[in-house]
Parts: C-alpha cells; structure tokens; sequence
C-alpha cells in the first residue's frame, strides 16, 4: 500500500509536504563540493533514517565516529553502528587498529549477514573508496550491496536497505562520476545562492522518465532537515558584522564636499561654450570697452605689397 | 595578532585544537603564513614538527627571528623538530637501503605511499610520559605539499599521509596540522586539482592567499580569503568566510578591510 501513495505522488509531480524525496526507498548519491559540504546533510538524512526507527551502518573513511556522531542525541547513536575506516584504513599503524582486510572487506561485510532492513548504509564517502579501490570493483560492490533490495517479490517493502553514497564531485574525472551515477536510482547536487542551500534532486526510475526538482533547505543544529518552499528573499545585503563600517570619506586630503556659498556660485556659473540669448546679443553688438579691431603689419624688407584690391575685378 | 584573532573571534565556539588548517596560495606566495604559524605555536609552547621540503633551516630561523622566536634555541631544548628536505633529501642515496627514511619514496622507482614520512612524523610528536615540562599539544606544520607532486608522489599518497597525520594529531592527540599547498591556476594540472580540492575537504579552517585581479600593487601585497569548512554546528553560508587584503611588512602583516588600505585612502 505505502508504495503506491509514493508512486501516485511522483506521477502527479507535486512536492508533498511530507518530505517525499527523503522518506522514499532509494539508492543515492549526494554530490558535493568545497563550498557545498554534503556531510551535514548526510548526517540529518541518517538521523531522519534513525527516528523512524531504522539501524544505521556508516562506513566512515574520512572522520572519526566522535565527529560523526556529534550533534546526534543517544537516542540516535544507540541505532547508528560506526565502521571506522579512519583510523587506520591502510594498516600503517603498528599495534594494527586497522579494520581486517582493508576497505574493500569492510565495504563487503555490510552484505545481509551484518545488516537486516529495515536499514540504512551510509558511505561517508564514495570519493575515499573511489581513490582507494579500482572503479570497476567498487561498482560491482556497490551493485552487490544494493541488490538486495532489487527485487521487491523477496523482501518485503519494510525491509529493504536503502544505500546512501557521499561523493565530493571536484575530486573524480567524468568516467567514474558517470559510473556511479548510473547505479544510483536518486542523485542529489549540492548548490546555493546567497548563503542559502538548495539541493537538486535527480531521480530515475525503471520504466519511468527521470524526475528532476530543486530543493531548498536548511539543516539546523541538531541536523534536523528543515525544507524550504522558495528561496528566502534577501531585500538588503547584511552589513557584514565582523568588518565595522568605516566612512571612506574622512582624513582625505582633498574636499569632497561643498559649501552652500560653493554650491551657489557653481550652479549660477555659465559655461563658456553655453549658447544663450544674452552671448548672442553680446556678440552682435559691440559693448562699451570692446575695442574696434586694428591690424597692425609691419612690412619685411622684401616685402611686396600691391596696393590693389585682388577683389576688384569680382562683380559682386 | 590580527590574523590570530580573526583565527578565535570568528567561528561560533573557537576550538582551536585537533584542527587542520589549509593553507593555500594562487598567484601569490604565501609562505608568509607558515612564518607566522610557525612563530605563533612556538611562542604558544606547542611541541612542534616542521616538515621542510622547500627552504633551509637557517631560511626559516631568520625569519623567526623577525618575529620574536629563535629556531635554534627551540630545537635545542626540544621544542622543534626540524626534517630538512633540501638536506636529508641527499642523505637518501648514501645510505644503505634498509634503514628507513622519511624521504624513502625519492629512491623508489615509482613512488609508493608516505608511510615513511608520516612514521617520522608520528615519532617526532609522540607524547613521552617523562618528567619534564609537558608542551601544550602536537603541531605539525608542512612546507609544503605540492612539491611532493613534482617528485613524483601521486595525489592519492599525499592526501593519505595527510588524513593519518589528521587522524593521529588531530583526532588522537588533539593537536594542530599546518600544511601549504599552492594552487597553480592550471587547469590542466589534474593532480594539482585533486590534492587542492582533496585536502579542502579534509580541513576545518582553509586560508587562501590570492594575488589582486589586477596585479601587482605596492601597498597592497595580495588577499586572504578565510573559509571555515567544518564548523561544529551547520551555519550558513556567509557566517563561514571573510575576506581581508593585506601587506607584508619587515616584522609584520598588516590587515585591513577590501579598499581600505591606509595608502590608497
């Protein structure tokens, strides 16, 4: 029955209120950036994957279980069972803390014989295993690993495992990304505008048109995810509140400023190529002080000079 | 002191141990943090290992002693330990193959991993339980990363050597690491690429050192973006970053706003 609510929503394309995208069966991977980290939002799906009652295995390469599990109540650790592959991954530790055969072996271990739906395998993260295993092996785990889910006539829908994959999109060339994306039934991208968090949501399913929508959202302290309908309008930058605001304008050597008296006198000012009525009259009548024009030439030596008018024979 | 405080003042609970910090330089130089961190965890009385791969020793004493601390002095009573890159690196070939040297991967074929390195590391800062005066925690400060690169290091090995010294010194011993790595702008240089935007992933506080868009400038020596990756609590975006020019002095740094340098005021 709760299969084909979900199935009903999708098709009618609407974004139910319920957080539909993050309750739904799926493998997915959450692709982040440097400037878009993922690892919050993983954290707040595995809690929402804990609340509702699930267990949670994270295969942890890139923190320790502390910082992992910080932020989480008891209530949600006690559900969250931690494979550290931080520690030691590649056994160089000397008393060997590292886990028995390497990151390859602990990937295979999260098979059915460790866990049992309903159940969550978060993979913090995809880019460790991808540099630390050949692309084509970890694939072909990843597909064992989610297969168990495949075939909903086994398992029972409350049983199945959903498999999530953090990813950091910098750190992989185009074949590895576009492999892993073709195991994954839900891809999310990590973005934002404005200090604002959005998360693009692909979602394929077989037989069915991929799906795309765009989520903004914002996780709160306790990695509770707070989804958002629209973008939050920002009317006004922030003054920033480290930087105090100082006033560029003071201990200058020059004045910026002008007095009314300046401001007076600047704007009564009649620019010298204005053309107005009174430089018109001015130019046609010759004032009083204006002097009638003289020329004074004072021949050279070798000088010749007609007296006749070079005009005289023009019939004007 | 500036930079120091704006290191405390700006994320919400300023917990500075068991932190790497990132620093990274484009278009600029921007050894002078690793000057600056250097000086300032010895002077905080922090027991500290300088991974030296691009100056001489005597390079950084001089400029320590600019900024108030003597190199000399400090490795002489224990307080720094020194792998001097340009000199050990040598030490390589003339010594017999089976004692292990941090620097090993220079003699290998294709350099394999920096278990070595980090096994000097991991040896230089281990806390001895002894009676002398206890130092305040581990500081591992590397100088740089990208040479590693260019002597054939793939960028998978580094950050490896790089997420144990993060997972002994950081996560074990609750210290701090230091590294430079500089960002060459190249698109074309995929390793660069993925060992910059490996180790911003692994670190919690990354400050990067720009040259101005518009080139060189007298007064304003370059730009220094501060980016907190990893705070303890989600915050937004905007709390996370601050951007600040700066000009290098004979003793100092000097900080200030965008455009509000004294000299072009």
């Amino acid at each position: 029955e709760g299969r084909n609510e979900t199935c009903l929503e999708r098709r009618t394309g609407r974004l139910s209120s319920n957080n539909e995208w993050t309750n739904r069966d799926w493998r997915g991977g959450l692709k982040d950036s440097v400037e878009w980290e993922g690892r919050s939002l993983l954290k707040a799906l595995v809690k929402k994957s804990a609340l509702r009652g699930e267990q949670v295995h994270v295969l942890g390469c890139e923190v320790s279980e502390e910082e992992f599990r910080e932020g989480f109540d008891s209530n949600i650790n006690s559900r969250l069972v931690y494979h550290d592959l931080f520690r030691d991954p590649l056994s160089w530790s000397k008393p060997g803390k590292a886990l028995p055969g390497g990151p390859l072996e602990a990937l295979r271990a999260l098979d059915k014989r460790t866990v049992s739906g309903p159940a969550t395998i978060a993979l913090d993260s995809l880019s460790w295993l991808l540099h630390h295993l050949p692309c084509p092996t970890l694939c072909q785990t990843l597909h064992a690993l989610s297969r168990q889910d495949s075939c909903p006539g086994d398992t029972p829908p409350g049983e199945q495992v959903r498999v999530l994959g953090l990813l950091h999109e910098e750190l992989h060339g185009p074949g590895p990304l576009g492999a892993l994306s073709s195991l994954a039934q839900t891809e999310v991208t990590l973005s934002g505008m404005m200090g604002q968090a959005s998360a693009q949501i692909l979602c394929r399913r077989p037989r069915q048109r991929p799906t795309h929508q765009t989520q903004w959202f914002s996780i709160l302290p306790d990695f509770s995810l707070e989804l958002q309908a629209e973008p939050p309008l920002e009317s006004q930058p922030r003054s920033d509140p480290h930087t105090p605001s100082v006033d560029p304008t003071t201990h200058l050597t020059f004045n910026l400023h002008l007095s009314k008296k300046e401001r007076e006198a600047k704007d009564s000012l009649t620019l010298p190529f204005q053309f107005s009525s009174e430089k018109q009259q001015a130019l046609l009548r010759p004032g009083l002080g204006q002097a009638t024009s003289h020329i004074f030439y004072e021949p050279d030596a070798y000088d010749d000079l007609d007296q006749e008018d070079p005009d005289d024979d023009l019939d004007v | 002191a500036t930079l120091v405080r704006v290191q405390r003042g700006g994320s919400p609970s300023a917990q500075t141990e068991g932190k790497l910090t990132l620093l990274c330089d484009a278009k600029t130089d921007g050894s002078f943090l690793v000057h600056h961190f250097l000086s300032f965890y010895l002077k905080a009385n922090c027991k500290v290992c300088l991974v030296a791969l691009i100056q001489s020793f005597s390079h950084y004493n001089i400029v320590g002693q600019k900024l108030g601390v003597s190199l000399t002095a400090a490795r002489e009573r224990g307080q720094l330990v020194v792998l001097e890159g340009l000199k050990s690196g040598v030490d390589v070939f003339f010594r017999p193959r089976e004692e292990p040297h941090p620097l090993q991967f220079l003699r290998e074929a294709n350099a394999g991993d920096l278990q070595p390195l980090y096994a000097f590391v991991r040896d230089a800062l281990q806390p001895v339980d002894s009676g002398e005066a206890a130092w305040r925690c581990p500081v591992l400060l590397v100088d740089d990363l990208s040479v590693l690169l260019s002597l054939g290091v793939g960028p998978v090995a580094v950050l490896d050597f790089v997420h144990y010294c993060r997972a002994t010194v950081c996560q074990e011993w609750k210290g701090n690491v230091v590294c430079l790595v500089h960002d060459s702008g190249d698109t074309e240089d995929e390793e660069s690429d993925v060992l910059l935007n490996g180790l911003s992933h692994q670190s919690h506080l990354i400050l990067r050192a720009e040259g101005l868009a518009t080139g060189f400038c007298k007064d304003v020596h370059g730009q220094l973006r501060i980016l907190w990756r990893r705070p303890l609590q989600p915050t937004t975006h905007r709390d996370r970053s601050l951007t600040y020019q700066y000009k290098i002095q004979d003793k100092s740094v000097s900080f200030f706003a965008k455009g509000m340098s004294p000299a072009v005021l």
